[in-house]
């Protein structure tokens, strides 16, 4: 076989794998929307699940996710920064930095189900917070840090080094400098990561079935008082999300129209993460224009 | 008098230094919380684990070479019916046969976005990686089950739950991971050995094949195993289609289970403290080394492509 011949087979077949992957993701999308927009509805979205009949909703689970990752976020979006800004500015080339490198590195190739057994054995029952939002929210913020810290460092690294100079030239201690110049700078590529993790966070659920917990109580929506049983900003209260909800009733089978809610729940979460995705672009294009002044 | 104000204002700590001191002790505090929450996840699963050999007098060579798992009970002698060698088998056999099945398609995938078609692959292969990397998990692992299993059980026989769809399931998952690293890797083959290549008389595959490809190994090795690891750790969207039965697998399409599978299944069903649910956490402490091997692996063929 010649050369010729042998290159024109070899680029034919790439194409071939290339067109199976695009064709994999289509099929995986439209099996999931084609199943699941029939069954969204606005009372799909609002009302409370069901544990024995058909009909049951998701509403109780889409708000106990959007709560849930503001919650994560709110704990992990602090502590990354600063951990992200020690990594970029104070670190220095040595032994130290490296053993914080390489935890990072391990703790975000973690399996989630391990971050999830260790977030039950310590904020559910050695720090007693039982099966509840807060234990979620912690168990999440674990799963999240080292990849919204990284995250952080590389933005604040893509900064230029002469920005710094200038910050110091005008008498800025480096903190100030990094709060005041560099910060503002990166904070594009800091959001987008962000966003980013927020989508993951979202359908993340191995690591909140034993700290979120597998039940959802029926909320009341018109008490917001947060030390309220029933009030869905109280964060003592088990929660289930929609991620574990769709892991449950599949892997349980009680309710008769599992298939249909899975696939509803499923589409729900598709859209969700595509939305995430989509923001996070268009943000990350925006503010890339910003800077670009073009 | 006057001068002594003014040394006092010159010796004392200004507001700036202050502010440095405070941001500088709260990043360090960060940082330090992230080195200890990764210490405590390695103490409290270590300690669980291990109970299982100290306390409950497990027997190791019992846990990685039998296969009866019942910890609630015990054997003749006494000890704990720990037998994880399905759990170990299946983990493997899934991990290993959708990192083969993967790679392939991941290495083409990235071929084609580095060296055939830049533009193209930016335009219509970037965005779908990305769509699957954001997919969640517990949709992959519906999606196998109201799709592939039906399809296994179909065509291959068997109850359609099994190793099989366990490895397609999966295959999806790490795909999207192996790819992009693996692009990630072509790319940083210096264009010089492409044009030098090219310069020789040779085609676009050969060039490909005999010089790109080779030169960027250790990148893809890195790529796969990172792939393998995340295989390895994949929990729920195994456990919705293995059928998690803690056999041996006895084909690709009989039920079989993993370590994540058992894990999940199991820990919502046993009380703390005991030996069964010790026995859990002595599967836990192992996906936890296994992660931890995985890692190793990487750091050392980094290291030794990093030389070349």
């Amino acid at each position: 076989m010649n050369a010729k011949r042998s290159d024109k087979i070899a680029t034919g077949v790439l194409y071939a794998m290339s067109g199976i992957i695009v064709l994999i993701l289509a099929l995986l999308l439209f099996y999931i929307l084609a199943n699941g927009l029939p069954h969204i509805s606005w009372h799909f979205l609002t009302a409370p699940a069901q544990s024995f009949e058909k009909g049951g909703g998701i509403g109780v689970q889409l708000f106990n996710s959007f709560y849930l990752l503001i919650l994560s976020m709110v704990i992990s979006t602090p502590i990354s920064i600063w951990a992200g800004i020690y990594l970029s500015e104070y670190a220095k080339p040595n032994r130290l930095t490296n053993i914080i490198r390489t935890s990072i590195e391990i703790l975000s190739s973690l399996p989630s189900v391990v971050v999830g057994l260790f977030g039950f054995l310590v904020f559910a029952v050695q720090a007693g917070f039982g099966f509840s939002i807060l234990s979620g929210a912690l168990a999440l913020t674990v799963f999240n840090l080292p990849l919204l810290t990284r995250n952080v460092e590389d933005s604040l690294r893509s900064v230029a080094f002469t920005q710094r100079e200038a910050g110091l030239a005008l008498g800025l201690s480096r903190w100030e400098t990094v709060i005041h110049v560099i910060l503002p700078e990166a904070l594009p590529g800091i959001i987008t990561g962000m966003i980013l993790s927020a989508g993951r966070v979202f359908g993340e659920a191995a690591a909140l079935i034993y700290t979120a917990g597998q039940s959802a109580p029926t909320l009341d929506f018109t008490n917001w008082n947060p030390f309220y049983i029933a009030s869905p900003l109280n964060p003592m209260r088990p929660a289930e999300t929609l991620a574990v909800h769709i892991w449950k009733i599949n892997s349980e089978g009680i309710i008769p129209d599992a298939a249909a809610v899975s696939a509803g729940a499923s589409a729900v979460l598709i859209i969700a993460v595509l939305l995430f995705n989509i923001l996070a672009r268009l943000i990350g294009n925006k503010v890339y224009k910003r800077l670009t002044g073009v | 008098m006057a001068e002594d104000k003014i040394r006092a204002s010159l010796l004392k700590e200004s507001k700036a230094s202050k502010r440095e001191k405070h941001g500088k002790i709260l990043s360090f505090a960060a940082i330090g919380l992230i080195v200890i929450v990764v210490v405590a996840i390695f103490i409290f699963v270590a300690t669980r684990g291990i109970a299982t050999f100290t306390v409950d007098k497990g027997s190791l060579w019992d846990f990685f070479t039998k296969s009866q798992w019942n910890p609630g009970a015990t054997d003749k002698s006494g000890h704990p019916l720990i037998g994880a060698l399905p759990m170990i088998v299946g983990s493997f056999a899934v991990t290993l046969l959708s990192a083969v099945v993967a790679t392939p398609f991941a290495i083409a995938a990235a071929i084609y976005m580095v060296e055939i078609s830049p533009r193209r692959g930016y335009k219509i292969l970037q965005p779908v990686i990305e769509l699957l990397v954001g997919i969640p998990s517990v949709v992959y692992g519906f999606v196998g089950l109201s799709l592939v299993v039906p399809f296994i059980r179909n065509h291959f026989g068997g109850t359609g739950f099994g190793i099989l769809a366990g490895t397609m399931v999966l295959f999806v998952m790490i795909l999207p991971t192996v790819t992009s690293m693996s692009v990630d890797a072509l790319r940083s083959v210096p264009r010089y050995y492409r044009e030098a290549s090219l310069a020789l008389g040779a085609t676009r595959w050969q060039t490909t094949y005999k010089v790109v490809l080779r030169a960027a190994v250790p990148g893809i090795m890195t790529a796969v195993i990172f792939g393998m690891s995340r295989a390895f750790g994949e929990a729920l969207a195994v456990q919705m289609v293995i059928g998690n039965a803690a056999l041996l697998p006895q084909n690709l399409v009989s039920p079989a289970s993993t370590l994540t599978s058992i894990l999940t299944m199991g820990m919502g069903n046993s009380v703390m403290g005991s030996v069964s649910n010790n026995a859990l956490w002595s599967l836990a402490l192992l996906l936890l080394l296994m992660s931890l091997l995985f890692n190793i692996l990487i750091h050392r063929i980094s290291k030794k492509g990093a030389l070349h």
